[in-house]
């Protein structure tokens, strides 16, 4: 008897688990299927041997004393970025405002940097520069929060709008105080005196910046995973209702977590002006905010992940700027490859979240599943 | 009955979720001018078995014939052209439409509101339902909307038509009404299925029953054949006897006072309208009703989790003193030393963190304590292996999320975490709800062992034969108002069940 | 006196991109999907409208050869094609395998964004032109005409027939759209699945074709905005960044205009005058004041992004699913 319809072919279902190794085995599957379009597109773009552009890459992020120290400053940075977005993401709060929030630190420093050379001693400078640059982020941070709390205003919105008036503030003290004037721009602040730049320590100039980037890595995978504070924030995330029940102020921890983000990305945005750059533009941030996001989710909200996620992200960016100069490509080549491998470890979650059941093998996977 | 070639019939259907098989094999058959009641405890896989027909689920093996003719149903849309129609418990519309958009989805051809509206009416005149069809669903009572469903299948020309529990949110008299509606319809040919756990309904709607008990296909028999005894008995599998034990009280005195309260939900319905009762220490208060009539409330004003509008619920300590409880939240209330528990009805989605461990879901009573900023991960810990052990919790491990376990042994991992804390007052909601006979005991022998130990017990219940044998009193809620409150030992079920359905007589509050 | 009759057009022609895009995200929204990727689709779409002019016109013999009908299609096949393919990536990842909305659509803009400046610088190289940009004069100028009679009608003709004919486009489409949400079964439908994927899918609707159809769609509008500022407002010179944050800008625009891409036509004019108002304001020396006025746009969206939350009126509010992924046999 023929049958009305169609039979749909794959039957698609939740896993119920996963060992862990066999979930990373299939993300670090995905990596290396990524990895290997990437190089066909190498390939097309300049005709070289694969093997040869990834080893460029290497070079390219690696190669001496001092691309390594870059690369090593901007994973740092890259990081600093991502950790102050992830407590609001275990809280399912999405904050893409990291952008926004860090500039304001970058403004607050390099605020200080100018108006207070003058009047201040250097430790005392630097001293304005960490608590601006920390109140300006968390205030930045803190306005979605309040309306998300109070009124559920939706904050991947609000956030993201905040990132442009962020810029725009910027752009307008870029000219206010110009240096040359009439060149719209800033310039290196205090490159005579130094006031307010990081000290070098150990000789190194982007030493300082790792290290305390280092030091809130640990610190905050302590208080997300060991603290009271973060376990709250764990249980605001899994289910408001829960945390009701319990007893837990879902708007104040909103808030309270939301300043921390802020107060981060205000310190990403001090050490960027004043440890790395010395300098402010619309541009210093170079869509950090926008990348911590996948950073961070890449890492699935673990703080230590995220080492290794921030420096996969930079190294391709690194790897492939330095091949498109090499080849003759362009600069935005680097965007490519990241897009692409991103979008294969995005999709490789599905994977392990779900199973495929293709309908003439359900009979006998039914059987080796049980 | 003339017709002999079932509407439908389902051959040997068997879905699985994961290693859980929800239908085992089953058959079934529906004929055109009959109400077939398909009967089951909760979980016994009714729900998971309509779904396929209605093309939410596709059955991983088995045949469906609609009319006699073998038929393919992967999507809802194939199920419409059989002229299947389902109203699901949970209701599918979109609420920030209206009435005639949300029927008009899914139907094919030009859009035209006017024609909606018209063909709305008519089917309103013929069946006698009244709805405006400019209204939106979120505009709309319960009953409203479940008219709006219905009237969804009917425009449709649905021939076939399943509901699944349609009076879990009606008043008696909606009930009514629906079932006079479904008789017209049989009488017009159609063949209806309706799933229900409820024995009164079945014995006064429906002309025939099938059974279904965890996932497997039981029995079927004429309604006027057989009675709820028969029906209970192969629900359940065995001839129950429920045995639960009742203790006597100990030394009962008061506990909570509730006085005057009022409750209204966020759309501004009155919840609880002057509802005055007293729990005891040493007692179990049963609270029976139908589903809906602020029983959720009443106990998440009592926790301290629902604005009240007027009245007072007094917490009395063993010297007398009394404490308001009222515009306190949890954490207050926690802090002024009164020791609250509460099983609230939606276990993962309020009670557990389905995505967190047994280890960390014990914490969240407990993970304020002290003064240190940092969890103490022992004590829970500690908790978590008491749990599993005292109340055989069967799991993996300890670092097992609690959403993977089963629902008896979520179940007995928050009622555990809950009595941990030595409770003086125990709140608890459909504690048994989709739990197997053996873990059911487990929770009454629990309940009552905080009973013992001098817990104020408010037990609220669906089961009026397990709320009879466990309470020593019985407080009767309908539509928000206390319709009675009446001994444990000795009440007549028939009784209660009129007390459920007759809003406000208070003749023995 | 503020000279409205110079201050309208350009304020129209900034905005129209914003339309584009707006209404091309709204569509996405609707059906559920948050598309954060399109900066990066506009991006797309107007670069594969360049790189089709671009060989059009290498294509021909001679500059007289032009001939109307492929100046206009080439680049307009080309862009739709590119962004249906960014459409495609976005739905593939979302809708099949279930991502991340928020987390895809990022990663699609830098993806975007790195492929319309990649192939923009490749384009300059390979014109080996002087300026870090790539001019497509012959094909642009077809873009670029104006409605016939624009010039003899005085103010009237320059407010209103002064433009190109993607500025009409542009309203058309919009128009359309708000016609097809508001009163066809395939609007009601898409609606329904952007509320309650659920319920439309009990109701018989095919959510993810819906999801997928509508986003592709979405994504080819939203990338004829780039198409019309490469083609039109920039009179075809294409360099790179030269785009800007105006992706950004349409989707804030979405908001403030409550999903409803009607409004979007004179809204979209009016963050085109918010754009540009630093020009026609009187700042005297201060330069810097135009940067504030350029944050204008994000506040007003920010308000009304809170007005919208506080009246907590029911329709105005985004679409109850927008974000989340649907999966049937959720349990």
């Amino acid at each position: 008897m023929r049958k009305e319809g169609k039979e749909p072919l794959i039957h698609i279902s939740k896993r119920a688990a996963l060992p862990w190794y066999v979930a990373w085995g299939i993300r670090a599957a995905a990596i290396v299927l990524a990895l290997v379009v990437s190089a066909l597109i190498c390939v097309i773009m300049t005709g070289q041997n694969p093997l040869q552009i990834y080893g460029a890459m290497f070079t390219g992020s690696f190669g001496t004393v001092r691309k390594t120290w870059v690369t090593f400053q901007d994973v740092a940075m890259l990081l600093c970025v991502s950790l102050a977005v992830t407590p609001a993401f275990r809280m399912r709060f999405w904050n893409i405002g990291g952008e926004g929030q860090t500039m304001m630190g970058c403004l607050a420093s390099a605020a200080c940097m100018i108006l207070l050379r003058d009047v201040l001693p250097n430790w005392a400078v630097i001293v304005c520069m960490v608590v601006s640059s920390i109140a300006a982020g968390a205030i930045w941070a803190v306005i979605p929060a309040i309306f998300k709390a109070k009124w559920n205003t939706n904050e991947t919105l609000f956030t993201l709008m905040m990132n442009y008036v962020a810029t725009q503030l910027v752009a307008f003290f870029c000219v206010v105080w110009e240096s040359p004037k009439g060149s719209g721009k800033i310039g290196i602040i205090n490159g005579n005196t130094h006031v307010g730049w990081l000290p070098e320590i150990f000789g190194q100039k982007y030493l300082l910046n790792i290290v305390i980037v280092l030091i809130l890595c640990v610190l905050l995978y302590i208080y997300l995973t060991y603290s009271k504070h973060g376990y709250e924030i764990s249980v605001v995330g899994e289910s408001e209702r829960t945390a009701r029940y319990v007893g837990i102020k879902v708007s104040r921890v909103i808030i309270r977590t939301m300043l921390l983000s802020g107060a981060l990305c205000g310190i990403a945005g001090f050490l960027l002006t004043g440890g790395t750059s010395h300098t402010m533009t619309t541009t210093l941030t170079d869509s950090r905010g926008f990348t911590a996001v996948m950073v961070s989710w890449l890492a699935k909200f673990n703080p230590v992940w995220m080492i290794l996620t921030s420096l996969l992200l930079v190294f391709l960016d690194r790897g492939a700027s330095d091949i498109s100069s090499k080849f003759g490509l362009n600069q935005s080549f680097s965007d490519i490859i990241t897009g692409v491998i991103l979008f294969f470890i995005i999709g490789c979650e599905f994977f392990i979240t779900y199973r495929i059941n293709f309908r003439k093998a359900a009979g006998k996977e039914a059987e080796t599943h049980v | 009955m003339s017709d002999t070639t079932p509407a439908v019939s389902m051959r040997n259907i068997t879905k699985r979720f994961g290693p859980v098989v929800a239908n085992d094999h089953v058959n079934l058959e529906l004929y055109h001018g009959e109400i077939l009641a398909l009967l089951g405890e909760n979980g016994s896989g009714k729900t998971t078995l309509m779904n396929m027909l209605s093309g939410i689920y596709f059955p991983d093996e088995g045949e469906i014939f609609v009319n006699g003719r073998p038929v393919t149903i992967a999507s809802p849309r194939d199920s419409f052209r059989l002229g299947i129609g389902m109203i699901h418990q949970h209701f599918k519309l979109v609420d920030v439409l209206t009435a005639a958009e949300n029927i008009a989805l899914g139907t094919e051809g030009r859009l035209d509101l006017k024609a909606t509206a018209r063909k709305i009416r008519e089917i309103c005149d013929l069946y006698g339902f009244e709805v405006d069809p400019k209204q939106k669903i979120y505009d709309m009572s319960v009953s409203q909307k479940q008219t709006v469903e219905i009237i969804k299948v009917l425009y449709r020309g649905a021939e076939i038509l399943i509901l699944d529990e349609p009076t879990a949110v009606l008043t008696p008299q909606e009930a009514d009404k629906l079932f006079n509606v479904l008789r017209n319809m049989r009488d017009a040919g159609k063949a209806i299925l309706i799933i229900t756990h409820k024995m009164h309904e079945v014995e006064e709607l429906s002309d025939r029953v099938a059974v279904l008990r965890k996932g497997r296909y039981i029995g079927q028999m004429k309604t006027a054949e057989t009675s709820a005894q028969e029906m209970t008995n192969m629900m359940v599998g065995h001839p129950v006897e429920l045995n639960i034990e009742r203790p006597d009280p100990v030394h009962p005195r008061p506990r909570v006072q509730v006085r005057d309260l009022t409750v209204r939900n966020e759309e501004g319905i009155v919840k609880l309208d002057h509802v005055s009762f007293t729990a005891n220490a040493g007692e179990i208060l049963g609270i029976a009703g139908i589903a809906g009539s602020g029983q959720k409330e009443l106990l998440e004003a009592i926790a301290g989790l629902q604005p009240c509008e007027s009245g007072s619920i007094a917490y009395l300590e063993d010297d007398g003193k009394e404490e308001e409880l009222i515009g306190k939240d949890p954490l207050k209330i926690q802090d002024m030393g009164v020791s609250l528990s509460f099983v609230p009805e939606d276990r993962l989605g309020m009670g557990l963190v389905g995505n967190m461990d047994l280890t960390r879901n014990m914490m969240l009573r407990s993970f304020r304590r002290g003064k240190s900023l940092f969890l103490d991960r022992v004590f829970p810990k500690k908790v978590a292996e008491n749990v599993v052990h005292d109340l055989e919790v069967s799991t993996p491990s300890l670092s097992t999320p609690v959403r993977r376990l089963s629902g008896g042994n979520v179940q007995k991992v928050l009622v555990g975490r809950e009595i941990t804390s030595a409770p003086t007052v125990l709140l608890t909601a459909y504690a048994v709800r989709g739990l197997d006979i053996n873990s059911s005991y487990t929770i009454y022998d629990l309940v009552n062992r905080q009973k013992e130990a001098g817990v104020a017990v408010i037990y609220v219940g669906e089961d009026l034969d397990v709320l009879l044998a466990l309470s020593d009193r019985i407080l009767v809620l309908c539509g928000g108002k206390v319709s009675g409150i009446v001994p444990g030992r000795g009440a007549d079920k028939r009784e209660i069940g009129l007390m459920m359905t007759r809003t406000g007589g208070a003749d023995n509050a | 006196m503020f000279d409205f009759v110079s201050f309208i057009p350009r304020a129209v022609v900034q905005g129209v991109p914003l339309l584009f895009g707006s209404t091309g995200e709204t569509l996405t929204e609707k059906s559920g999907n948050l598309n954060l990727g399109i900066p990066g689709v506009m991006y797309v779409g107007g670069i594969s409208g360049v790189i089709g002019a671009f060989f059009y016109e290498q294509s021909l013999p001679s500059p007289d050869a032009i001939s109307p009908f492929l100046a206009i299609a080439v680049p307009f096949l080309c862009c739709l094609l590119g962004s249906l393919l960014m459409g495609l990536i976005y739905c593939f990842l979302t809708v099949t395998l279930r991502a991340n909305q928020n987390v895809t659509g990022l990663a699609l803009t830098t993806f975007g964004i790195g492929v319309g400046n990649f192939f923009g610088g490749s384009l300059i190289k390979l014109s080996g032109s002087d300026v870090p940009s790539i001019a497509l004069s012959a094909t642009s100028a077809y873009y670029h005409r104006a409605l016939p009679f624009a010039e003899n009608l005085g103010w009237f003709g320059k407010i209103f027939l002064s433009y190109g004919f993607m500025v009409y486009l542009a309203v058309a489409i919009a128009l359309i759209a708000a016609f097809v949400l508001r009163k066809t079964r395939v609007g009601l439908h898409l609606r329904a699945v952007g509320e309650s994927p659920t319920t439309a899918d009990a109701a018989g609707i095919d959510v993810n074709r819906y999801k997928y159809l509508t986003t592709c769609l979405g994504c080819m509008i939203a990338g004829l905005g780039g198409l019309y500022y490469v083609m039109d407002y920039a009179s075809g010179v294409w360099s790179n960044n030269a785009f800007g944050d105006r992706g950004w800008l349409a989707i804030a625009l979405v908001i403030f205009t409550i999903w409803r891409p009607n409004w979007g036509v004179l809204s979209s004019f009016l963050f085109g005058g918010l754009y540009i108002l630093h020009m026609y304001i009187p700042s005297g020396l201060n330069l810097a004041v135009k940067e504030l006025y350029k944050m204008l746009p994000y506040v007003v969206t920010i308000i009304v992004l809170i007005i919208t939350s506080l009246r907590k009126r029911r329709e105005d509010q985004p679409p109850q699913h927008l974000g989340l992924p649907y999966f049937r046999e959720e349990r």
